[in-house]
């Protein structure tokens, strides 16, 4: 970071990083005030900036449906009538895909079916299916924003970790699961750390900038996956570009019966948010890894290996995001396909600047966007709303909280005490 | 003025790449010799058709001996690469062109050798690639516009996208394809404008703006196109430019048929490329531009309007990645397509980065990179047992060789993707 000012010579070097140190315990608003304001503080912009989006999303909506101008042709009164019909229709249609409707959940537990039950609950329990891949990809990038790096190249790692699931997955024959299911996983992890430990080595050997190599390993990636599932890993006597199905005993257990589709690998991506925050904040390495990305200079001058914690965050980064694309051909899928991602790591970068990086807020967020995604799906169904419209709202949110002000701006909040917290702060170089 | 005081010093070429870049001659020499001179029948002959798809056979095809050409190409090679180490300070200056050219015969002879017994049309081949390499000049156009002022641009692909679906839409509509062109451009300048805000009002970091806006495009228009282009075929089928051949120069042999019969993108392109050139090295706006990207506290103790500035330059830039969206709904394809970049606004930056932000570097970069696209499909079609996907990935794997220094360090502007805070007084 050669914008940023070189201490002189006189100052002691340690200082700055206990400097640091202190500013991440006394991280957000100052600490005179009670709890309950701090709480409300840290949590205004995130829940304004995914409210504003819905609404955005909602004026798109209504913009680009035709009924909307037919009922304005006839009176303002019913157009906006009408603009408020469509919403709620495609809002609501919304809101029973992701959680289940409420009424059929009642009707089904009174009737006693089992089946039943389990279809009515199954909206609920396939939101938290379609928000797994999202935990694993926003711990990826937030894991990046922590050490100062940009991990734009999730979806590539994503995709090699699935290749060397499936492959694991499906090769390996006749081993019980307890050990072929933690070696596919496992793969998939190293898969993706090797996906990402390339850009974090030349990051930290030859400088060359992160951002445009893990752009270019996304597409080195794609091209890798499309030639693999045309040769080398093409399933038998199949005509698509697809691997075979993986060994039953690779397959991450499930804990309902069909129509449920909810697998271990959501407990998994669990236990690693809490892995992360526990690697990030109780262990000396991610100490580093945190100064590293506060303060490249200051943790060089205080003797910290600033490339190896770079490496490591990449690497690391990496991992979490193959294990995304592990999590989704063990758990959901069975095999490999072209376009089994729908842009997880991308959206991925929205979602751990929605979480601020802290790994409770990459969970809740994941939570936040796989429940979109999966009500999106009925909202197409139901109300005609193409489920494109979630990626309108996740960049509307993602302007939001990469630029605070303008929310404060609409909503006319007051800066908070001590400048604006800043969300990631890495530049170009 | 003196425009000189921005421009670099020039490198002088160590003992150590010197030596470096002449064993790699050599080496490519020998490959060229090991790889293709052995393989061949020795009697086999390549043909190259001279004369693009679609025109008339004027040139009778050029007919080589397989075996002898790669092995005169092989020594070429080896020749430089000896030329490179005997003579003092090798090639000096001129190492990276000298490489360039190697690597220029190690193509020829890679294609020589895939054609063997067969016959490859080479200006089909060449035309191809600069269809291909007009949209990734443009969006490097962009790039270059955007960073030279010090805002880096990832959006390139997404307001390609957003230009490419507004104008065919509003094309269609209005069935006057210079009007869904203006459309398309301006959406692209909308996009340009909320990134200009983002970055130089609100001071947001400039990769996450960038991500928002393709995040932002790619939803929208497959929403549109979901919701209309797809139902109403008539509101997605705009037609394209038609190819306006130039008297005289298009019957050229060879180089008339590639360069002088194309549709006004291609003429645009090099209008475009000559234009920012100038405009940029050689005009007061140029060198108030870079002084901006370069230190813009330096500009602005000297009163140039840093934001003012980096406005213009970031909304002209994002016309320019309009300008090639719609090249490929209007001057390609005819149709809208679902995510129809395809990358291709990350290979603009690719090619902006390998062409060292500058207007022709980038312009030379696109035509190579159009150059692998276009031999992949083509090499297809000849049955070599090279998997097409190898060649599309040459040229992401070139971009990370050239920014991890081996070919020489690129220079980007100093303040490139850094706000700037203006000093309260």
């Amino acid at each position: 970071m050669s914008q940023e000012p070189i201490p002189p010579s006189g100052e002691t070097p340690s200082k700055d990083v206990g400097k640091i140190f202190l500013e991440e315990v006394t991280a957000g608003p100052p600490s005179h005030l009670p709890r309950w304001r701090r709480i409300l503080q840290t949590l205004a912009i995130p829940v304004l900036a995914i409210f504003t989006g819905l609404v955005m999303g909602g004026v798109i909506i209504v913009l680009s449906s035709p009924e909307f101008y037919a009922a304005w042709r006839v009176s303002w009164i019913d157009g906006i009538k009408m603009g408020w019909n469509i919403v709620t229709t495609a809002y609501g249609a919304l809101f029973t895909g992701a959680f289940g409707d409420p009424a059929r959940m009642r009707a089904a537990l009174q009737s006693g079916n089992p089946e039943e039950i389990r279809k009515a609950f199954n909206p609920f329990l396939e939101s938290l299916v379609a928000s797994t891949p999202y935990i694993f990809g926003g711990l990826a990038v937030a894991l990046g924003f922590r050490a100062g790096l940009f991990n734009i190249g999730a979806e590539g790692q994503l995709w090699i970790g699935a290749v060397f699931a499936a492959f694991v997955g499906y090769s390996i024959k006749g081993v019980p699961a307890y050990i072929h299911l933690p070696l596919a996983f496992g793969a998939a992890a190293i898969g993706g750390g090797i996906w990402g430990f390339i850009p974090g080595w030349l990051k930290a050997k030859t400088g060359g900038h992160e951002v445009i190599n893990t752009i270019m390993m996304n597409y080195i990636a794609f091209r890798l996956c499309d030639w693999l599932l045309t040769g080398p890993l093409k399933r038998p006597n199949s005509f698509n570009p697809i691997t075979p199905f993986v060994e039953e005993s690779a397959k991450l257990p499930r804990f309902f019966g069909d129509p449920i589709r909810f697998h271990l690998g959501f407990f998994v991506a669990l236990f690693m948010a809490w892995l992360v925050y526990w690697f990030l904040f109780k262990t000396k390495w991610g100490f580093d890894l945190r100064a590293v990305g506060a303060n490249q200079n200051a943790a060089r001058y205080s003797g910290m290996n600033v490339a190896v914690s770079i490496m490591l965050a990449m690497t690391l980064s990496g991992a979490l995001a193959g294990m995304a694309g592990g999590n989704e051909v063990l758990g959901v899928n069975y095999d490999l396909a072209m376009g089994f991602s729908a842009g997880y790591g991308f959206d991925s970068i929205a979602l751990a600047l929605l979480g601020k990086s802290q790994p409770l807020g990459v969970v809740l967020s994941a939570l936040l966007f796989g429940f979109l995604r999966n009500g999106a799906t009925r909202m197409q169904l139901v109300a005609g709303v193409p489920k494109d419209i979630i990626s309108v709202l996740q960049a509307f949110i993602l302007i939001f909280v990469a630029a605070p002000a303008i929310i404060r701006t609409i909503y006319r909040l007051k800066p908070p005490e001590g400048g604006e917290e800043g969300v990631f702060s890495g530049t170009w170089k | 003025m003196a425009t000189t005081a921005l421009r670099r010093e020039v490198r002088i070429v160590s003992p150590t790449r010197q030596r470096v870049m002449g064993i790699l001659f050599i080496v490519i020499g020998l490959g060229i010799w090991f790889l293709f001179g052995r393989l061949g029948m020795p009697d086999q002959v390549t043909s190259f058709g001279l004369n693009p798809g679609g025109s008339q056979k004027i040139l009778p095809d050029l007919v080589v001996p397989s075996t002898l050409m790669i092995d005169m190409l092989a020594l070429l090679c080896v020749g430089f690469g000896v030329g490179q180490l005997i003579a003092k300070g090798g090639f000096g200056r001129r190492t990276n062109l000298v490489l360039g050219i190697v690597s220029a015969l190690f193509v020829l002879a890679f294609l020589t050798w895939a054609a063997a017994g067969k016959s490859l049309n080479l200006a089909g081949l060449l035309s191809t690639t600069l269809l291909k390499a007009v949209p990734l000049t443009l969006g490097a156009l962009s790039g270059v516009l955007c960073e030279r002022a010090g805002v880096v641009n990832i959006a390139i692909e997404g307001m390609m996208l957003m230009a490419a679906m507004v104008s065919s839409l509003v094309a269609s509509v209005s069935h006057n394809l210079w009007l869904g062109l203006i459309a398309g451009v301006l959406s692209a300048a909308l996009l340009g404008l909320v990134h200009g805000v983002m970055c130089i009002k609100y001071k947001t970091n400039q990769i996450i703006s960038g991500t928002a806006i393709n995040i932002f495009a790619t939803g929208l228009t497959s929403y549109i196109s979901t919701k209309f282009l797809q139902v109403q075929q008539e509101l997605n089928n705009p037609g394209t430019f038609q190819a306006i051949p130039i008297p005289g120069l298009s019957k050229i042999p060879i180089i008339g048929p590639i360069l002088f019969n194309n549709n006004m993108y291609v003429y645009a392109m090099f209008f475009f490329l000559f234009v920012i050139q100038i405009a940029l090295f050689s005009t007061r706006w140029g060198l108030r531009v870079r002084s901006v990207g370069e230190h813009p506290k330096a500009a602005d103790t000297l009163g140039i309007n840093v934001f003012r500035t980096r406005y213009i330059s970031v909304i002209l830039g994002s016309m320019m990645a309009g300008f090639a969206g719609t090249y490929l709904t209007l001057g390609a394809v005819g149709r809208f397509d679902d995510v129809m970049t395809a990358g291709r606004g990350f290979i603009s930056l690719a090619a902006m980065i390998f062409g060292n932000w500058m207007p022709f570097g980038s312009f030379g970069a696109s035509l190579l990179f159009g150059f692998t696209d276009s031999l992949s499909s083509k090499l297809a079609i000849l049955g070599v047992r090279i998997p097409s996907q190898v060649f599309l990935m040459l040229p992401y794997i070139v971009t990370m060789i050239v920014l991890a220094g081996v070919v020489g360090r690129g220079q980007m502007p100093a303040a490139d993707g850094t706000p700037y805070e203006k000093e309260e007084l």
